[in-house]
């Protein structure tokens, strides 16, 4: 049907994109993270498994990855219980003004990254909105320190940035739902709260693990939220990966915590694929 | 015949009907559009109605304010001595079967049916014992374990008028739900249905464009035109009977004769036969199998009338021929015999079959 210079001509730039800027780059991750540093700083290019034996007997890169765990963990939990509410009065309250209110929750994704996470930084800061509202009407006095730089503001600002993400594909689940489902769990004898629980949110199930799943490998991997606002004690993991591949000069054990990284994050997507799987009756 | 609603039981305030459902100058209008203009209808105990009307003639919007979903703009729906319309539909003992039966697509054809006792929190043996009773009854007992998306249409339906019928509603609302089925497995639902309907006793209130299935399984139909009820009535009354022009034209087939009536004497045209009518213009519906073609050996008093045949179309069991009449009048005969018809034929019918009918204003 298509001749084959048509189809090498449309095939070609998608497989040669992949091939240089992920598998190629992948593929020199996993040679670095067996490889090593010299006393001399110079990467040896010999197999062996000291990186990999560094990380299983220094606790604070485990602590640090649990920490940014719990961390993520949080941000998907709270964008969650952000998000759904939001994207279920969308599609089902949303009437006329429903498109209108699907753009202003794109609309922050417009906005660069960085700017939101400085916003942050003067809200909390100890000369900040917050803290200067609280001592004018007299509710503390002395500017809170652990608004920021700590944990929580890191939480509340990753919070703030992925839970669009969580709101698109829950919103999407829920409009995928057939409203006479809604009728005839109505019609059958449950109150809206029973319909909810028993028809609307296991129909959503899909959009909930998509949105989690968002918000959870995205937070786990960051590192401008905790640079900016975390501090010595809202560390994550990623910026010991950066450090490791700038500072420190150990691209060979950096590659090897990313490759760690990568393989949590590819079983996550996995399991997740499999419960979107599960749910999923069109 | 005073007016189109004359042969509807309900009419007016009578309390001799044992009524279930009352329907009082319901109106119902989207934006400017009205959709119902005050229907007033009573259902009664153990009945099989149908709402009949072509598609935007209001029969969804009627069911669905009885169902709950929609709300009427005007008027009162009363169960019994309980007002319906205030009520939201989960508290309604009404269920319904709808037009894509809307099972439930993550439970199971047994989840599905016992749907409706579980959110009322009756014990789970009770749920189990109804349940396996309903699924027998549509005989689904066998599929009891599968997804709604891997039984056929068929099987879906049977389904979901379990999951309705399960929790003994006082009255069932049915939305075209034959409409997805094909011809052979509709006509053969059409009288399961019928069946299970006087089985279990409870008032069936059944929406359906097609008159045909409105004749097989109704006990009374409620014909509705752009909004309005043109006529209720059971299937033979309202067929031999039609009390409008429209009715009769939906209803079957049939000649429309317009005529005058003066001194007990109707005129159509070369046509005369004698009424019991006061003077004035009059139009007379005639099916076309109340008309014979001539033997010859009719009674004296038959109106009879030549004609050229125009076109025959076979239907089957019976034969439909146009004949042209003189002063341009056209009319349909039905015949048995499927022997061949000389050009000229003549026509013969009795006076007492031409029914006097109201006209239908064009509508839109």
């Amino acid at each position: 049907m298509f001749s084959r210079a048509y189809k090498i001509a449309v095939t070609a730039p998608p497989l040669i994109w992949v091939m240089v800027f992920l598998l190629v780059p992948y593929a020199l991750m996993f040679c670095y993270s067996f490889w090593s540093v010299s006393a001399a700083q110079t990467i040896v290019h010999a197999w062996n498994l000291s990186n990999y034996e560094e990380l299983a007997q220094k606790p604070v890169y485990w602590e640090t990855l649990l920490r940014s765990m719990w961390i993520a963990a949080r941000v998907t939990i709270f964008s969650l219980l952000l998000g759904y509410p939001l994207a279920y009065f969308l599609s089902f309250y949303g009437g006329k003004r429903k498109n209108l209110l699907y753009q202003l929750v794109i609309i922050p994704l417009w906005v660069s990254y960085l700017v939101r996470a400085y916003a942050w930084k003067t809200i909390l800061g100890s000369d900040g909105v917050l803290n200067t509202l609280l001592q004018y009407v007299h509710l503390s006095k002395h500017p809170l320190e652990f608004l920021l730089y700590s944990p929580f503001a890191v939480v509340l600002t990753l919070t703030h940035i992925y839970t669009p993400f969580t709101i698109l594909p829950i919103y999407a689940a829920l409009e995928h739902i057939p409203r006479n489902l809604v009728e005839a769990s109505h019609d059958l004898g449950a109150t809206p709260i029973q319909t909810f629980w028993r028809v609307i949110f296991p129909l959503s199930i899909p959009g909930v693990v998509a949105g989690a799943t968002f918000a959870f490998v995205l937070s786990l991997g960051d590192f401008l939220a905790p640079l900016l606002l975390g501090g010595p004690s809202g560390i994550m993991i990623s910026n010991i990966v950066v450090s490791l591949f700038g500072a420190a000069y150990n691209w060979p054990l950096g590659a090897a915590i990313s490759l760690g990284m990568l393989v949590i994050v590819v079983s996550l997507l996995f399991v997740s694929e499999k419960i979107e799987k599960r749910w999923s009756f069109s | 015949m005073t007016s189109p609603l004359s042969a509807d039981p309900a009419g007016g305030s009578g309390t001799a009907w044992p009524a279930l459902l009352s329907i009082r100058r319901v109106a119902k209008t989207f934006g400017r559009n009205a959709v119902l203009r005050g229907i007033s209808l009573d259902i009664a105990e153990g009945e099989f109605l149908t709402i009949l009307g072509e598609s935007g003639s209001g029969k969804t919007t009627l069911l669905r304010i009885i169902a709950g979903f929609e709300s009427a703009s005007s008027g009162e729906v009363w169960m019994g001595a309980k007002r319906l319309d205030q009520q939201p539909p989960y508290r309604r003992r009404v269920n319904t079967v709808f037009q894509s039966y809307a099972l439930f697509p993550h439970l199971t054809v047994e989840e599905n049916v016992a749907y409706g006792l579980r959110v009322a929190k009756r014990p789970e043996q009770e749920v189990g014992e109804r349940v396996a009773e309903a699924l027998e009854k549509v005989r689904m007992t066998a599929h009891a374990k599968a997804k709604p998306a891997k039984i056929s249409g068929g099987q879906q339906q049977r389904v979901a008028l379990a999951r309705a019928l399960v929790n003994r509603p006082r009255l069932l609302l049915l939305d075209e739900p034959l409409s997805a089925l094909d011809a052979n497995l509709r006509r053969q639902m059409q009288v399961e249905l019928k069946s299970l309907q006087r089985e279990v006793g409870i008032a069936f209130v059944f929406v359906t464009h097609d008159q045909e299935e409105a004749m097989v399984m109704s006990d009374r139909i409620a014909l509705l035109r752009s909004g309005e009820l043109e006529q209720v009535a059971p299937p033979r009354e309202i067929y031999s009977r039609p009390a409008t022009a429209y009715v009769a034209q939906f209803i079957g087939h049939t000649n429309l004769l317009k005529g005058e009536v003066a001194g007990g004497v109707a005129r159509c045209g070369a046509l005369s036969w004698n009424v019991g009518l006061s003077d004035g213009p009059a139009l007379f519906s005639l099916r076309p199998e109340q008309i014979r073609i001539g033997s010859g050996a009719a009674s004296a008093d038959a109106v009879r009338v030549r004609g050229t045949v125009l076109q025959q179309s076979f239907q089957g069991a019976t034969e439909l021929v146009r004949v042209q009449c003189a002063d341009g009048l056209v009319l349909t005969v039905r015949r048995t015999g499927g022997n061949a018809l000389p050009r000229e034929v003549e026509l013969e019918f009795s006076g007492d079959d031409a029914i006097r009918v109201e006209e239908s204003p064009e509508q839109n």
